[in-house]
């Protein structure tokens, strides 16, 4: 069995339907690239896995056990909605780092607010806070911004922000990590350090989902690739099978206009 | 009558703005909360009553809501009247907690979803997110438009001497029958005294929060 099960995922926005009856799976530490034109509803499929939206129809498992069925969802208890949120993490294509915390603060807070909730927090609070604070400095460290501990976002760049978000959203463990476009809102020339550190995380066997137009990167770094359009999967496969040449025109209208 | 004297008397007055002033804010800003609340209530009876309350109380002169609280319970239902000062005090909470109110949520609104989204997403749940995340942006983003209504809410206390409180500029006036004019006109010293004060407090507020956009 996969890590990850979608199964059968709906959803509309009124009367528009965006997702149309999604089936994949992702095995733990493979990296899934979500590839599609602007509209297809990438960011919709993300959101829905995430929860940050809810479907009107389908199942998604990890490992096994649901975390989410469109049938139950009004049943479950905001503390069990929000356990199982936490499966997943999200860099958003906005980065939405907390402004008023600095590199740091952004990285340790949710870590602190979750040791808060420990029964044993109060016993242990030094050790628990000393090991919080460790954790967000290794995780720093590994996206490459120890130098910047003590900024605040508004003084960092694009591509700097992104990267604390990731290190903020690897402090959760999630067992998946979602990206959405994490590099469509950067300059050009600050997209590659952003590349740089995810690749990185696949040496880490993380489970990736990422939605992406930078198309040589998913290429390079995914084990799968689904190419989204019109609400529905029209084509995956390996990224030998997607990007070297398929009988499929939907696909290759889509990859014909990133020639250009 | 000393320069002094006419010191003294209008500060008396100045005692009363200042608590008018200040017991305004105290109850006007949760009150506001609330109204803010209700006007963005998914209900929408409660939306659409709120949101009606906050028109006439913003859309109707301050002047003519003071005399109807002051005098409205007893004409309609021939209660008594209430003390003056209370009455005033009454008017004015609810009168600036509804332009509080809309502060507020233009605060609210104001903030990206992501940072709701963000929040979420790392586990928090919706008070956490609400405290730990939203709330010193929310201060940061209703400092200014809320030192203007300060300021204005000081000078909009002069407004209750048409219900004969003992404010600053009734104490000026009261100079005029004893022949002298210019006390009330030196009333506006204490006026720009209590709002240099503010802005500068205010001035302060502002700096704290400069270091994050
Ligand atoms: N909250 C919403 N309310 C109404 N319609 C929405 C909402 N979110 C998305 N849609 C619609 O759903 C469709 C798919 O949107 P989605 O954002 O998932 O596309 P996308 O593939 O991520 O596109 P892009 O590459 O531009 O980010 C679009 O037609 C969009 O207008
Ligand atoms: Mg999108």
């Amino acid at each position: 069995m996969s890590l990850l099960e979608v199964h059968d995922l709906h959803k509309s926005f009124g009367k528009t339907e965006v997702l149309k009856g999604i089936d994949f799976s992702l095995d733990e530490g493979k990296v899934l690239s979500v590839i599609g034109s602007s509209g297809s509803g990438k960011t919709t499929l993300l959101r829905c896995i995430t929860q940050l939206e809810s479907a009107e129809r389908g199942h998604i498992t990890v490992d096994g056990e649901t975390v989410f069925d469109a049938d139950e969802t009004a049943k479950l208890t905001k503390e069990e909605k929000r356990r199982r949120q936490l499966n997943f993490g999200l860099v958003f294509q906005s980065f939405n780092l907390f402004p008023q915390y600095n590199v740091l603060q952004n990285v340790t807070l949710a870590m602190e607010l979750q040791a808060k909730e420990r029964p044993d927090f109060k016993e242990k609070k030094t050790e628990l806070l000393k090991a919080i604070n460790d954790e967000a400095l290794r995780l720093i460290d590994s996206v490459g911004l120890s130098e910047k501990l003590s900024n605040y976002p508004c003084e960092l760049s694009g591509g700097q922000q992104q990267r604390v978000a990731i290190a903020r959203a690897l402090a959760m463990k999630p067992r998946i990590l979602c990206f959405d476009e994490p590099t469509s809102a950067l300059d050009p020339e600050l997209t590659n350090e952003v590349l740089a550190v995810i690749k990185s995380l696949t040496k880490l066997n993380i489970t990736m989902i990422i939605v992406t137009h930078e198309m040589r990167f998913a290429k390079e770094v995914s084990d799968r690739v689904i190419f989204m359009d019109g609400g529905v999967i029209c084509a995956q496969g390996s990224p030998d099978e997607i990007f070297g040449g398929s009988d499929n025109a939907r696909l290759n209208e889509f990859l014909g206009s990133f020639q250009k | 009558m000393s320069f002094w004297d006419v010191n003294l008397t209008i500060l008396q007055g100045l005692v009363t703005t200042a608590e008018l002033f200040f017991l305004t804010l105290l109850f006007a800003i949760p009150l506001g909360l609330i109204i803010c609340m209700g006007s963005m209530s998914k209900i929408s009876p409660i939306r659409w009553v709120v949101k009606t309350i906050v028109w006439i109380v913003r859309g109707s002169p301050l002047m003519l809501q003071i005399l109807i609280v002051f005098y409205g319970p007893g004409l309609l239902f021939g209660l008594p009247l209430l003390p003056r000062f209370t009455a005033a005090l009454i008017t004015f909470v609810i009168n600036y907690a509804c332009y509080f109110s809309e502060i507020f949520r233009g605060g609210i609104q104001s903030i990206p979803n992501g940072q709701y989204e963000a929040g979420q997403m790392l586990g928090m749940t919706r008070s956490q997110v609400f405290f730990k995340v939203i709330l010193l942006q929310l201060v940061k983003r209703v400092v200014p438009p809320m030192g203007n209504e300060l300021i204005t809410l000081v000078k909009d206390t002069a407004l209750v001497r048409v219900i004969a409180v003992y404010e600053v500029i009734w104490m000026g006036e009261s100079f005029i029958k004893k022949g002298m004019i210019w006390p009330l006109f030196y009333t506006a010293v204490f006026y720009l005294a209590f709002n240099g004060i503010l802005t500068l407090l205010l001035g302060k507020i502002e700096k704290k929060l400069s270091y994050f956009d």
